[in-house]
């Protein structure tokens, strides 16, 4: 009887393997671990699985036995023995639990206890530094010390929504490919400080064997040293709104040099987008970035078209705030403006002044008041957003 | 015992129950479209609260009617004290929630934001000490600002309280002895005391809570402090207004003549949730007010 | 004030008929019914929403819903699961079979018996109502936080949220009333001679869940207030700037939600026993080592809630703690699987539907706890958590564990509750199509956690798609099998087939087998003496 199940179970686990040589690897296990974390990961899970495999075939080989022999339509007659009578059958019931004891507390209980004390080693030691931040629903990366000191960017999602919506063949990195993949170094212990702007998310790269809370508010640190250079990708892993299957970590692992150029070229780049700050925008410009951003960035929740997803997502097309001033008499923005809001966030609305560059507030807040349908005509230079910092 | 089996009252088909159960569905709808400012929800909180009044009156009156023509025996009236014992200690695990919300913040979260390490830490200043309103920071879109207030005091209103609850909880043991005597006067002076204890009680504490919104900066949007402070002590104040109510209708049912030395279960049932609310009192007491 | 005082004194068999009869009843049996009825049909509402979900993850890509109404879907799905069809399921089980099994007239309170089912229809409205009042215009949607509500993530949410609380609150109070009720019928109503010690197994398995339930079941209604108080009210429970903490909520909600499992399975642990003794006609092994472990069980499992939040960083003794004292509920469970095992060895099987699904649980089951075990390990677990391979586990300890455990229960006291035997033929059929489609289903999840796919996720990398597919197919597979249950139960409370004795299966032991079948209107109106 449970025969015929577990024949019917292995053959749907055949068949799975059957379609699946592709990926071999990715089949029946972890990925492939690249850190000594998820090393230790590994063994620990594959050492529990045997045990838990044994104890099963066991306990099942019993029950087969017992259902193969003891039947009734064999003519057996049944026993009524209710628990143990004598002394030595009392200690052959004790023997096995012991055995458990053993096997929960000693067996697995000891490497177990092992690499609960690596994994949470997250200061001893540490090559570098570096802060992440969830945020509904990307990934923004800060590098606290060394030669990337100071640099910091935001990851998104790079996959299109026509691949998402079946309107386009989907590519080999479907939803685990980013614009800004965060870039480390590798032989280096890296220390990862994590925390979210609004909502808990949980950084996971599973080929690091790393996976721990975002939680807004609060700082939560693990670590990885990353032995081998390659791209490793994993995702969000706590539900955080309807944006969380498309919130992916892309890590690029690189030698130590290769780390220092890019973090010279990264600097580079991101010194020359704060210099264009200054000088004076054309309104041409402003919008065609700005669309770039709003796609990016905004349409997750307001939609392409700005036409929002009422009531939880407002339309800007039309909105009274985007379609009002940003500044008083004064000079001074005003409380609930178009910029205010964009600025500062409100509620679910996130605060963009941490993740936005003046720039790309200046041009994002620009494109809306004249894209769709709104035609404020005016514009927002950077210089403007620059001075509310 | 076999023959008592016979005689234990399965009651008759009711439809209170069902009804019960409509009005606290229309004041549940009622209250989520209220507090999402849809105007239908007033209406319908008022009529799922007129369905439950009528049921509270309905159902009650029954078992009041049942209970003073005898139907209820030794047996049945074992049922109603475990059951009520059993009641109790929910609502024991209820206000541990809070207790452990409590706790939880004062030893552990407020603690935690005060300590993380000093070169990333985002909350430079704040110290982490006990009672607090938060280090601030935006939240979910709004900015916080932690308000400065004034922690409530032990040893002034709230210690008289303690002194009100405490005597209350003697009062109704008085109580209860005039009634295991057959003591009717003294039956009913001692629950009159104890309803005005409680009602006192009720009072100071109403004055304390307008205390603390106009002149002491406490509020339930006072941080850790504010919301542990107002729901710990609001709910005990609901638990001492039901608790009052319920002596009420005791009181007046001693009045009637209802209740006999050795056949009282709701005099007592009563009596254990008044004591219940006193203990919860008393860790309050110490837990909020004092420490 | 007038009904029940003008009643009249005597007992008798008058009851309102019709729709009356069962708004109104204070009868035990009539209540059982309902809440079972009632779970059945929430099962199949809880198992659309499950369908929709799989039929969404058939293919890489969005295919049927937006994102936003998949994360409404799941959680709305496991609520309904676990709060409207299996702990109905399991109450209904205990107003049925306790009194009879412990020789009652009837449950203590019968009215608030009557009022803890009433409950359960506003609470499923509650939770269901958003989706309607959406297509309106009204709010949008159902909660979409998953059924564990985690903060902030639900102080950001629509009013969705809110009507879950409520939800929460109504079936809270269900819980609580109906956990009186079952402590007080144990307590108090047994028949003369039933000692503690002589109590069938299945009633201990629901005291010590009707004790977990008043212990926890009002912590869960006191977080879910303060995440009320919070979104309305300005509270800063789960706010950092306001020193609060959203891992207190996750304390908060895994103090419930932990051994809300075992008040899921304890009552299922507690009649499986009954099946295993009737079908292998041999006593019950280890009565009092079982009664000992669910002990055991009831109070380790208010004590390691925190496995369910390894990964916010705890510190390490904590993390230590929670894997410990996790692991060592294997312990009393280890001992519950060798009295089961005991009790059918040497016994004289026949494999009636009661007992292929019995044993098809020990084996399902199994496999769920054990790869709980696994999940203790903290390390590994930041890989497991939130990953498929939970959803497996999970399944594996609530669908095998839960429901079929239920069926196992439904096929064995069908005959005595309707008094006709189902159709054979059909149960045999049902359960093997359920143990194969339920493997199908969630056997390659297993293989998807370990490969690194995150759960609650609409949309799925590629290398995903394969095990997806086929858990899909599972999934219809398994869906379609149900209504096969359905016949079978439907058949019967229609009076088809053959008329049932009053103790159909040759080994059963028990009180209720002594009554006709369907036992009368008012079960023992003279309590038997049990010797
Ligand atoms: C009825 C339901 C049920 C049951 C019975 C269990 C039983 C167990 N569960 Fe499970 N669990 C859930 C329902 C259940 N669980 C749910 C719903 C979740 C996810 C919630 C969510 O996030 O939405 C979850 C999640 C969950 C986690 C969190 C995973 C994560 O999110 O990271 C963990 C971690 O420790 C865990 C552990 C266990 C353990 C140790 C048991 C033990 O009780 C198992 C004991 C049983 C055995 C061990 C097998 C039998 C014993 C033998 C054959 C004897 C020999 C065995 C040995 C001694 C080795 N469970
Ligand atoms: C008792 C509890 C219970 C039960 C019985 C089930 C039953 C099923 N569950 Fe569920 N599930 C949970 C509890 C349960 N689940 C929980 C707690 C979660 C976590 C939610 C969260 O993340 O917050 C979850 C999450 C969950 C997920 C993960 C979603 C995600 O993380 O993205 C999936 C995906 O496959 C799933 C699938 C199923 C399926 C296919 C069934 C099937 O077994 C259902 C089979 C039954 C039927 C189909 C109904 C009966 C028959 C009919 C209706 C006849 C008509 C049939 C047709 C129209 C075909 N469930
Ligand atoms: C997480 C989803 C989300 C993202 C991403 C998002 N918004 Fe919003 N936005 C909201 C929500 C929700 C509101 C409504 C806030 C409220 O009133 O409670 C809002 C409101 C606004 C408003 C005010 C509109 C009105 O009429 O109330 C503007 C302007 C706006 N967003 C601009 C932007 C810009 C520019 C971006 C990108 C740079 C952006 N939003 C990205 C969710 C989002
Ligand atoms: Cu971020 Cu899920
Ligand atoms: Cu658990």
């Amino acid at each position: 009887m449970a025969l015929k199940r577990f024949k019917a179970m292995g053959a749907a686990i055949a068949l799975a393997f059957w379609s699946k040589v592709a990926y071999a690897e990715f089949v029946w296990n972890f990925p492939k671990p690249v850190t000594p974390l998820a090393e230790d990961t590994l063994h620990v899970h594959n050492k529990f699985m045997l045990i838990c495999m044994v104890i099963f075939l066991v306990v099942l080989g019993i029950m087969i036995y017992s259902i193969i022999h003891h039947r009734k339509d064999k003519g057996y007659k049944p026993a009524n023995f209710t628990g143990p009578s004598t002394k030595a059958q009392v200690f052959w019931t004790l023997v096995p639990f012991a055995l458990l004891l053993y096997i929960d507390f000693i067996l697995m209980g000891i490497p177990a206890y092992h690499s609960v004390i690596t994994m949470e080693d997250t200061k001893n030691n540490a090559d570098m530094v570096i802060k992440v931040t969830g945020m509904q629903w990307r990934w923004q990366y800060e590098y606290m010390d060394g030669d990337a000191k100071g640099i910091k960017f935001v990851s998104n999602l790079k996959t299109p929504q026509e691949q998402i919506y079946n309107q386009a063949e989907k590519g080999p990195d479907y939803l685990l490919e980013v614009d800004n993949p965060v870039v480390l170094p590798v032989g280096k212990k890296v220390r990862i400080l994590l925390t979210s702007n609004d909502v808990i998310h949980t950084w996971w790269v599973p080929q690091f064997g790393v996976a721990r809370d975002a939680i807004p508010g609060f700082l939560r640190e693990t670590w990885a040293r990353i032995d081998e250079p390659g791209t490793y990708k994993g995702q969000c892993k706590e539900l955080c709104g309807k944006g969380h299957g498309f919130m992916p970590v892309v890590v690029n692992a690189v030698s130590e040099d290769e780390f220092k150029k890019w973090a010279e070229s990264k600097k580079a780049e991101l010194a020359a987008a704060s210099a264009v700050a200054e000088k004076e925008w054309s309104k041409e410009d402003l919008m065609a970035l700005g669309k770039e951003v709003y796609e990016k960035n905004c349409s997750v929740c307001h939609q392409v078209d700005g036409k929002g997803v009422p009531p939880a997502f407002p339309p800007l097309a039309g909105s009274k705030i985007v379609n009002g001033p940003n500044f008083d008499a004064e000079g001074k923005l005003i409380k609930d403006s178009h910029l205010d809001r964009v600025f500062n966030g409100f509620r679910v609305m996130p605060a963009w002044k941490g993740v936005l560059n003046d720039v790309e507030i200046a041009a994002v807040v620009t494109y809306e008041r004249n894209a769709f349908g709104n035609a404020m005509g005016d514009l927002l230079q950077p210089a403007q957003v620059k001075a509310l910092r | 015992m076999a023959t008592e089996a016979s005689h234990y009252y399965v009651p008759n088909p009711s439809l209170y129950p069902f009804i019960l159960s409509v009005g606290l569905l229309l004041m549940a709808a009622g209250f989520i479209f209220n507090i999402n400012h849809y105007a239908v929800g007033l209406w319908m909180l008022l009529l799922g609260f007129l369905c439950v009044l009528y049921v509270l009156f309905g159902w009650f009156g029954s078992i009041i009617d049942e209970s003073e023509s005898g139907k209820y025996k030794a047996w049945e009236d074992r049922s109603f004290r475990i059951g009520m014992i059993v009641f109790i200690s929910s609502e024991v695990a209820f206000f541990a929630a809070f207790f452990g919300a409590l706790f939880y913040m004062r030893n552990i979260s407020v603690p935690e934001l005060a300590s993380f390490d000093p070169n990333f830490t985002m909350y430079k200043d704040f110290l982490g000490t006990w009672p607090t309103a938060g280090p601030g920071g935006m939240v979910l879109g709004m900015e916080y600002k932690p308000p400065q207030f004034t922690p409530m005091a032990a040893w002034g209103i709230p210690a008289l309280n303690t002194l009100i609850l405490l005597s209350s909880g003697a009062t109704v043991t008085w109580a209860h002895w005039g009634l295991l005597k057959d003591n009717r006067r003294q039956l009913v002076i001692g629950l009159f005391l104890t309803i005005a204890l409680g009602i006192l009680f009720l009072g100071l504490q109403a004055y304390e809570y307008h205390h603390a919104y106009t002149e002491m900066g406490l509020t339930l949007g006072t941080g850790a402090y504010g919301a542990t402070f107002f729901m710990l002590t609001g709910f005990h104040g609901f638990h001492v207004t039901l608790g009052t109510i319920m002596l009420i209708v005791i009181l007046l049912r001693s009045m009637k003549g209802h209740f006999r030395p050795d056949h009282h279960f709701a005099f007592e049932g009563v009596a254990w949730y008044w004591h219940f609310v006193d203990v919860v009192w008393l860790l309050l007491f110490v837990l909020v007010y004092w420490l | 004030m007038t009904t029940a005082a003008q009643a009249h004194e005597a007992h008798h068999d008058h009851h309102p008929t019709g729709i009356m009869r069962w708004l109104t009843t204070t009868n035990h049996k009539d209540i059982g019914t309902m809440y079972l009825v009632f779970a059945l049909i929430m099962f199949m509402v809880g198992g659309a929403m499950a369908l929709a979900v799989r039929a969404e993850l058939f293919q890489p890509g969005m295919q049927l819903m937006r994102p936003e109404f998949f994360n409404q879907l799941i959680g709305v799905h496991a609520l309904i699961m676990i709060f409207a069809a299996l702990m109905p399921a399991a109450t209904g089980f205990a107003n049925w079979l306790i009194p009879l099994q412990i020789g009652a007239p009837d449950m203590a309170l019968p009215r608030l018996n009557n009022w803890g089912f009433w409950l359960l229809p506003p609470a499923a409205i509650l939770l269901t109502l958003p989706f309607i009042l959406a297509l309106f215009g009204i709010g949008d949607g159902a909660i979409a936080t998953g059924w564990t509500f985690y903060a902030p993530l639900s102080v950001q949410e629509g009013i969705g949220v809110d009507f879950a609380i409520f939800a929460v609150h109504l079936l809270g109070i269900s819980s609580v009333m109906g956990s009186i009720n079952i402590i007080v019928t144990i307590f108090n109503m047994r028949a003369p001679g039933m000692t503690m010690m002589k109590l069938p197994l299945f009633a201990w398995g629901w005291l010590i869940t009707a004790f977990l339930l008043i212990a926890t079941i009002p912590v869960l209604a006191g977080a879910v207030t303060m995440l009320l108080t919070d979104r309305h009210f300005g509270t800063h429970f789960f706010n950092a700037a306001g020193g609060g903490d959203p891992i207190l909520f996750q304390h908060l909600f895994w103090f419930f939600g932990h051994p809300e499992v075992y008040i899921l399975l304890l009552p299922v642990w507690g009649f499986i026993p009954h099946i295993l003794s009737a079908f292998s006609r041999k006593p019950t092994y280890g009565y009092k080592a079982q009664v000992y472990s669910f002990w055991a069980i009831g109070i380790l499992s208010l004590v390691v809630w925190a496995h369910h939040v390894f990964t916010v960083g705890m510190p390490v003794p904590a993390l230590l703690y929670f894997m410990y004292s996790t692991m060592s509920i294997s312990l009393p469970l280890a001992v519950l699987f060798f009295c089961w095992i005991a009790t059918m060895w040497r016994g004289a099987m026949s494999f009636e539907t009661p007992m292929l699904f019995a044993t098809g649980w020990i084996i399902l089951f199994g496999i769920g706890g054990l790869t709980g075990l696994v999940l203790a390990d903290v390390a590994a677990d930041a890989q497991y958590h939130h990953s498929y391979f939970v959803v497996a586990h999970f399944h594996y300890t609530l669908f095998a564990g839960g429901m079929m455990g239920m069926m196992a229960g439904t096929y064995f006291w069908l005959p005595k509750m309707t008094g006709r035997m189902y159709s054979e033929k059909l149960g045999k059929l049902h359960f093997w199509l359920t143990a194969i489609a339920f493997n199908l289903t969630f056997m390659p999840q297993f293989f998807l956690g370990l490969a690194g796919m995150p759960r609650r996720i609409p949309d799925y990398a590629l290398q995903f798609a394969e095990f997806n597919m086929i858990s899909s197919i599972g999934a219809f597979i398994l869906g379609l099998s149900q209504l096969i249950f359905v016949y079978n139960i439907v058949s019967c409370i229609r009076g088809q087939g053959e008329k049932a004795a009053d103790k159909p299966w040759e080994g059963a032991e028990g009180l209720e087998w002594t009554l006709s079948s369907p036992p009368p209107y008012h079960s023992f109106t003279v309590q038997p003496v049990v010797k």
